[in-house]
């Protein structure tokens, strides 16, 4: 039998299953081609809802204002498609910058405080920004969007195909490194750290861990990594509306987030994919009433379920285990 | 010699409530020190103080000579200050080995390490192993520490403070709440503490204070009652007046 410390170790080793998302993301590539631009939309609200799980299910920090940084990341994008330059991936740095500054700048007065007020400020941060962007038409176009948007080919060998076949993989692309990177961390004594606040921030004050940074940090680095998925979304979408900034999409990603599972990197992608598969779905099938069967399915697993689908999964393995 | 831990007028007021009146304390180099005093006569309240949880109203305190009243939690930590709590106040959801680790990680300054991977500094796992092996809850390195009896959880709370290698460790009552049967690894555990570090216990319990301490403070109303050695303070006729409503601890 291993120690129990190459048990840790292994514990945060990569495993196979880890492997899923990637090869179901590249068989539906060539498996529903004609869905492909559902399929982009998909991978950039897994790295969105990716970004989230790095606060709200590592950090513990419960924020409904993260479209802020979604947002600013379309928006910077989009404006510097518009006005600067094509380049994608300039532009995508330019996007992951400009929520990274917001982030940091609002994490520094948010992270100050906790619970009711700290969910109330990370709404008001949105709503401000949200207002900004409609004041200030000359430059977002305000309440028409956004136009103009044009993008040069990435590398300036891929164009920007009319089926979204780029677009697709320029997404999957974007979200791998974004995974392997977000992996690292949450594997990393920084990963634990933020799990330690969350689970006992008395105590992480008590061992000396400069708390206030941490969340900051990794504030910071949410924020960029939403902001790189604002970016997508603009790039791929050639269009920014204010609708980036909304509540709405702060609420949906929390949901799309629980649905999955939080705190475990893999609710995002199980749960981004889930709820708008069954959003475009339903659509079809119940053009108005789509929202209640997505409301119902929600208080079902909030009251049964609260590691959301992949905490079923556990469960259900675990009873399989039990009973062998 | 300068003093492990010191305050000098240390004062905190909440309101018109004095919670901690003019506290001129030493705690020497290695000592093993109590802190007794009836219920709500401030002990806890002196803690968060000298941790810096709480800011004091007036007054110093210093730690190895060193001034540090103006210096947030984290900072007195890495000058060698370690606690534990009264109410166990650990990582929940983790194992008893992770727990330790986040100390012992903090301590070597790898805590907030971003793009390693956890175990590629083996040398935290193993000292935090070390530290489980020492206090005997190795066994349970994996299991996480909302499954264990409580009395392995004071352990856990012990463990983890030692994990920062404290030069002065303060125990808030390490054996509250604890059933005889199981308390009794506790006081070995206290016992066995490296004697280069300077311990202050609160406790209720008078057989651990008077088999542990070499020096006892009182504490009533937020003041030093008196200070000095277990045979002084036993035969103090004030303290004894002190604790006649509670003689049943004495």
């Amino acid at each position: 039998m291993p120690s129990p410390i190459e048990t840790l170790i292994l514990r945060h080793r990569l495993r196979l299953v880890e492997l899923l998302p990637w090869i179901v993301a590249v068989a539906a590539y060539f498996g529903f081609a004609d869905y492909l631009s559902l399929g982009s939309q998909i991978l950039i609200m897994i790295l969105f809802a990716l970004s989230l799980d790095l606060v709200l299910g590592y950090a513990g920090i419960v924020t409904l204002g993260h479209s802020a940084f979604f947002g600013v990341g379309a928006y910077a994008a989009g404006i510097y498609a518009a006005h600067v330059s094509g380049e994608p991936l300039s532009g995508l740095l330019i996007a992951a910058i400009a929520a990274a500054a917001v982030g940091w700048a609002s994490g520094l007065v948010i992270l100050r405080t906790q619970g009711l007020t700290l969910l109330m400020l990370t709404l008001a941060v949105t709503a401000l920004l949200a207002e900004a962007a409609n004041k200030a038409s000359f430059i977002t176009g305000g309440a028409d969007g956004l136009q103009g948007v044009d993008m040069n080919p990435i590398f300036g060998v891929f164009r920007f195909d009319m089926f979204g076949r780029t677009a697709y993989l320029y997404c999957l692309a974007t979200l791998f490194l974004a995974w392997l990177f977000a992996r690292r961390l949450v594997h990393s004594p920084f990963g634990q750290s933020l799990i330690g606040i969350r689970e006992n921030v008395t105590r992480m004050h008590a061992i000396g861990s400069p708390v206030r940074r941490r969340l900051l940090t990794i504030y910071t680095i949410s924020a960029a990594l939403a902001g790189i998925a604002g970016g997508l979304l603009a790039q791929t979408t050639q269009f920014v509306g204010l609708t980036v900034l909304g509540f709405q999409r702060s609420g949906e990603i929390v949901i799309m987030l629980v649905f999955g599972g939080i705190g475990r990197l893999y609710g995002a992608f199980v749960g981004a994919a889930l709820y708008m598969i069954m959003q475009d779905q339903l659509a079809k099938l119940e053009p108005v009433f789509w929202n209640f069967w997505i409301g119902l399915l929600l208080v079902m697993l909030v009251m049964f379920a609260r590691g959301g689908v992949l905490g079923l999964i556990d469960q259900a393995l675990r009873s399989l285990r039990r009973q062998r | 010699m300068t003093p492990a831990m010191e305050t000098i007028g240390l004062h905190r007021r909440f309101g018109a409530l004095i919670v901690a009146n003019e506290i001129n304390f030493r705690l020497e180099a290695g000592a093993r020190h109590a802190l007794i005093g009836p219920n709500g006569a401030g002990k806890t309240t002196f803690i968060n103080l000298i941790t810096g949880r709480l800011a004091p109203s007036e007054g110093r305190i210093l730690l190895g000579g060193e001034d540090v009243t103006a210096l947030p939690q984290s900072a007195r930590v890495s000058r060698g200050l370690g606690r534990t709590f009264q109410i166990n106040t650990l990582f929940k959801g983790l194992s008893v080995l992770e727990n330790v680790c986040l100390a012992v990680g903090e301590h070597s300054r790898s805590g907030g390490d971003m793009l390693r991977l956890i175990g590629s500094r083996r040398i935290v796992l193993e000292q935090a192993y070390a530290l489980l092996e020492r206090l005997r809850i190795a066994d349970d390195a994996l299991v996480p520490v909302k499954e264990l009896p409580y009395g392995k959880q004071r352990l856990v709370e012990i463990a983890i403070a030692l994990g920062l290698e404290p030069a002065v460790l303060l125990l808030d009552e390490p054996a509250a709440g604890v059933p005889s049967a199981e308390s009794a690894i506790i006081l070995d555990v206290i016992d066995q503490l490296p004697r280069d570090i300077a311990v202050l216990i609160i406790e209720h319990d008078m057989e651990l204070v008077f088999r542990f301490a070499r020096r006892i403070t009182v504490l009533v109303q937020g003041g030093i009652l008196v200070e000095g050695t277990p045979a002084e303070i036993a035969a103090d006729a004030r303290v004894r007046e002190v604790y006649l409503g509670e003689r049943q601890h004495v």
